[in-house]
């Protein structure tokens, strides 16, 4: 790294977690402010979380301090005070560390180029994290217009291992311009895969039935971090193990809905060797190192390869000793899925997305952004933005459409012309016309759109946490719920926040669940899972319980094959079941659902619902499915999608995030903050009426480019339906099948519709049953 | 009846549209409220800018149940106009189209707190400021708590009810009435909505009203115990 250094190249360095690669990111620049302490800003370092940046604050701090160099450190976030900020402005540190969404803020200043001037060094901190995310994209904007202030700035990127290396390296220059580095690798390692003294359950996510091995492993190991795939069940979780918790052992809870302060208690506990256990989401996947943590338990199958190193890298941050990791199956299929993982990271196979084109949205930001900072060529910032990976093939077209937007719009009325954020001067530069405009795009910098949520106060206390709204609007006081590992009780809803009291036991609490909480299962295990399925000589070591059910399979159906898709058809209580074994993950199922029971609507199959689990798709329907290989014929990406998709909901959500992220839509203005409820409404309506009038805007090809790209699971299920095709095999059956059993298990079943008419129907059948109309 | 419902009010018979307009078909009388037009081009006045098409998708859905219903007289129940001189700023073709619907019948602008003073003169249509009796109809755009009239319709709340079933659920426009008043959601494109769970709406109905909800091609009558928090239990 020195080397790279000293011949003034970037480099990416890929490490383990925990490598300590982070300060050694900062060896050179340390050294060469020992040797010339000038003020200036030396090096910029910029990771995706706060805390991230704040501790690695006070551990650079520590050792300058030691050595008496005269170095200046300090970190810019947004909880950074305004005093401080506005000193930065004029007197920058040697070191600043900070995030993506305040370099943009710094960067939109008319002192930009006086600030970042004297730039040696970029360190991008868990750059396998950002890139291929909007922050990312919003971070390799930023990274391009510093490589125009500041030409001689290198970027130095430190990385997990990832599968896609090569683009990562790309992020951060031309592959002449960067040198890789590969860190020692850490020594594989250990996984276990629990199995319960219960029986293990046919279907369901939480692992509840495990929870007695998992707290004895609590106790037996010196700091346990239980990382679980859902906030709901982090608190499903830590209840459990606090009623088991008869020797008291200190054991917290963590996720993302949890107040800032609540989180920062349980990791200063951490950091300070309190705790036995952690029960965490991915809220704690990337962050500062606990040298106490011993083991990682993984309740629930990990969903993906690279996400599983990640996490198991928290345990043990020592080079010499291999991590310790116990996988957690919650049910039959997540044992075939624990095997497919623990066997991927034996043979150190990676999985994962490769980064997708930058968001469209992210550069209409980016484009207000640096009009902000000064007046803009057109052309010269297109040749900026290109030298930006996630840019590099941007459309001209596209850009200028972008700038328009930005501009006024870009509405084809001309009498609207006369609204407009930025003006054409003399000089055919773009300068903003309003200072209120900068001060709205300041307010609204960012690419993180969170689902609308409320906050949760206990009566007289402390605010807990968040919860979303629509979880809010299904309390009725009096019921209970399970909240930052305590169990409330709902009493109404008072400005925005939830009000609630503790309560005591009796009745089945709800648990609040959350948006997107679920993550699909990679393509890369769900082969390996297929494989495991399709070859009995893997299944001697498998639990009895789950041998028997795959045997029983073998001699009541057939078992799926690697290639091809097995479907199968049964009637049961008066309906025809059709399962399909496509092992795509619960979203592109999802997907396949509701394309497939609108063809067996046409096919006068007359379908009543589904359900999607991660590894198979269930339709029951009326009358029986006939002609299996016509109904997953590949046409069904055709027309079918194209309605489907432009009624979606997901399309509208997605909408709604790149209206906000290019701000069309601002979250806050100044002297109001807008309740999210009108966000939400309010791009509902906007979506409807410019697709009706102006379907080819530049926001709603953004939108239309972030579904299709953004979303893999259509692309997935394209790939599934050429490559099953000529392939279906099909079994008529006289009942369930075995693999079956699970899916018709499943919570979240889907009843087919299409729009919001069918639910008024539905409705009405209701109403009339129960003899109101 | 639910699939095409009627309400019953002061011995009328009225029909919500799915459009969100009321239809009195024995006096052929088309009921608007809340138009809000340019209602997009006062957000971009302040900065935020919305596509400025919500005028036209409006006046285009009315243009379209004139068509279909061909009503001798129509009345907009208030806040018309999303800001007093929204007038002004129409866009031309805009205008044109608003002038040739205020010709195709007798047109009654009633003011609201939008609009206090409708800009009649130039397109057309009749100002009636305060409230107004029709036949036994009391209109006016705010409801008034407590009054003695036994049959009122008006806007101005603009009115929404959710609807949860089978783990889904949808947000809807909706007529909001009980035995002495009626209340129209908005007709503007723009227009955003308040639950019909929201304190206003409760102090003015109390608890026994009904919901029509406004779907894409129909309106369905929900009691309002049906419609919070959840139709059905889980």
């Amino acid at each position: 790294m020195l080397d790279a250094a000293e011949s003034g190249k970037s480099a990416l360095l890929i490490a383990p977690t925990g490598g300590g690669k982070t300060l050694a990111g900062f060896l050179p620049s340390l050294i060469e402010l020992a040797a010339d302490s000038a003020p200036r800003l030396h090096t910029l370092y910029v990771s995706p979380l706060k805390a991230l940046a704040t501790d690695i604050e006070r551990n650079l701090k520590t050792p300058v301090a030691e050595m008496d160099l005269p170095i200046r450190i300090e970190s810019r976030t947004g909880d950074t005070a305004t005093a401080k900020r506005q000193a930065q402005k004029t007197d920058p540190p040697h070191i600043l560390l900070t995030t993506p969404e305040s370099l943009a803020l710094l960067l939109s200043y008319e002192e930009a180029p006086k600030i970042f001037g004297g730039l040696s060094r970029i360190i991008v901190d868990e750059l396998h994290a950002l890139a291929g995310t909007k922050r990312g994209d919003l971070l390799a904007l930023g990274i391009a217009r510093l490589r125009r202030i500041a030409p001689r700035a290198t970027r130095m990127g430190l990385s997990a291992t990832v599968a896609w290396p090569d683009d990562l390296a790309r992020f951060l220059g031309a592959p002449q311009e960067v040198t890789r580095i590969q860190g020692a690798p850490a020594p594989d390692p250990e996984i276990d895969i629990l199995q319960t003294r219960e029986y293990l359950p046919w279907a369901g996510h939480m692992g509840m039935h495990a929870l007695p091995e998992i707290y004895e492993t609590i106790k037996a190991h010196k700091t346990t971090l239980v990382f679980v795939n859902t906030r709901a069940q982090a608190e499903l979780a830590f209840q459990g193990l606090w009623h088991l918790n008869e020797d008291s052992l200190p054991i917290a809870l963590h996720h993302g809905s949890l107040a800032l302060e609540q989180r920062q208690r349980v990791e200063a506990a951490m950091a300070a060797d309190s705790l036995r256990a952690v029960v965490a989401t991915s809220s704690l996947d990337l962050g500062i190192d606990w040298a106490a943590v011993d083991l990682v338990v993984q309740l629930g199958a990990p969903k993906g390869v690279a996400r599983l190193m990640q996490r198991i890298g928290r345990a043990n941050h020592r080079f010499d000793t291999p991590s310790k990791a116990l996988l957690v199956p919650t049910n039959r299929f997540e044992v075939l899925e624990c095997r497919a993982a623990r066997n991927a990271v034996a043979a150190h196979d990676l999985d994962g997305e490769r980064p997708r084109p930058g968001g469209l949205d992210v550069l209409a930001q980016h484009i207000m952004g640096m009009a902000c900072s000064e007046p803009l060529e057109a052309q010269a910032l297109y040749d900026e933005v290109r030298q930006a990976q996630p840019y590099a093939n941007l459309a001209r077209q596209d850009f200028d459409d972008l700038l328009g937007f930005v501009e006024n719009g870009g509405y084809a009325l001309k009498s609207y012309e006369r609204w407009h954020k930025l003006f054409r001067d003399s000089l055919g530069r773009y300068q903003v016309t309003t200072q209120d405009a900068v001060r709205r795009y300041r307010m609204n910098i960012g690419t993180i759109v969170e689902a609308v949520t409320l906050k949760v106060r206990l009566a007289g206390g402390p605010v807990l946490g968040e919860v979303e709204e629509y979880f809010a609007q299904m309390l009725r006081p009096g019921d209970t719920f399970l909240f930052a590992g305590e169990l409330l009780r709902f009493m109404e809803i008072r400005q925005m926040t939830v009000m609630a009291m503790r309560a005591k036991g009796g009745g089945e609490p709800m648990i609040p669940a959350y948006e997107g909480g679920r993550l699909p299962l990679s393509t890369y295990l769900a082969d390996g899972v297929r494989g495991l399925l399709a070859d009995p000589a893997h299944w001697v070591t498998l639990p009895d319980d789950v041998r028997e059910w795959l045997e029983h399979q073998r001699d009541s159906s057939v078992l799926p094959k690697p290639d091809g898709l097995l479907v199968e058809t049964f009637p049961r209580g008066g309906k025809w079941f059709l399962t399909a074994y496509c092992f795509e993950g619960r979203n592109a199922h999802q997907t396949l659902g509701m394309l497939l029971t609108k063809r067996m609507e046409r096919f006068g199959h007359r379908p009543l619902g589904f359900v999607a689990s991660d590894y198979l798709l269930a339709v029951w329907s009326v009358n029986e499915p006939e002609d299996i290989p016509t109904l997953f014929d590949q046409d069904m990406l055709g027309d079918d999608l194209e309605a489907w998709m432009a009624e979606s909901s997901m399309l509208r959500r997605t909408f709604r995030n790149v209206a906000i992220i290019a701000g069309l839509i601002e979250r806050t203005q100044p002297g109001l903050r807008k309740t999210g409820k009108q966000v939400t409404f309010n791009a509902d309506l906007i979506y409807d009426v410019l697709r009706r009038h102006q379907p080819d805007h530049i926001l709603l090809r953004a939108t239309r480019a972030d579904a299709a790209g953004g979303l893999t699971d259509v692309k997935r299920l394209a790939d599934m339906l050429t490559r099953v095709s000529g392939h279906i095999e099909h079994r008529r059956l006289d009942r369930i099948s075995p693999l079956a059993i699970p899916a018709l298990l499943e919570i979240g079943r889907e009843i087919v519709h299409g729009n919001e008419d069918d639910l008024l129907i539905d409705a009405e059948e209701l109403i009339r049953e129960a003899g109101f109309s | 009846m639910n699939d095409k419902p009627v309400i019953h009010l002061g011995g009328t018979i009225l029909v919500p549209d799915p459009s969100g307009a009321l239809w009195w078909p024995e006096t052929a009388t088309l009921i608007v409220a809340d138009l809000h037009l340019e209602k997009g081009a006062s957000f971009a006045r302040a900065g935020s800018l919305l596509p400025p098409y919500d005028t036209r998708t409006t006046l285009n859905r009315l243009a379209d149940r004139i068509a279909d219903l061909v009503p001798t007289r129509i009345v907009a129940l208030g806040d018309s106009f999303h800001r007093a001189d929204s007038a002004d700023f129409l866009d031309e073709a805009d205008a044109e189209l608003l002038a040739s619907l205020t010709a195709k019948a007798e047109w009654f602008w009633l003011a609201g707190n939008h609009d206090p003073q409708p800009p009649a003169s130039r397109l057309g249509g009749a100002v009636v400021t305060g409230d107004w009796r029709l036949g036994p109809l009391m209109l006016r755009h705010e409801a008034v708590m407590g009054c003695a009239d036994d049959a009122e319709i008006s806007g101005h709340y603009h009115p929404k009810a959710r609807l949860r079933l089978h783990g889904r659920s949808a947000s809807y426009r909706c007529f909001v009435a009980d035995a002495r008043r009626l209340v129209l959601p908005a007709f503007g494109a723009y227009a955003g909505g308040l639950e019909v769970s929201d304190l206003a709406l409760r102090t003015l109905f109390g608890q026994g009203f009904t919901a029509y909800l406004v779907g894409r091609r129909k309106v369905t009558a929900v009691p309002h115990h049906l419609l919070l928090p959840e139709l059905l239990p889980a």
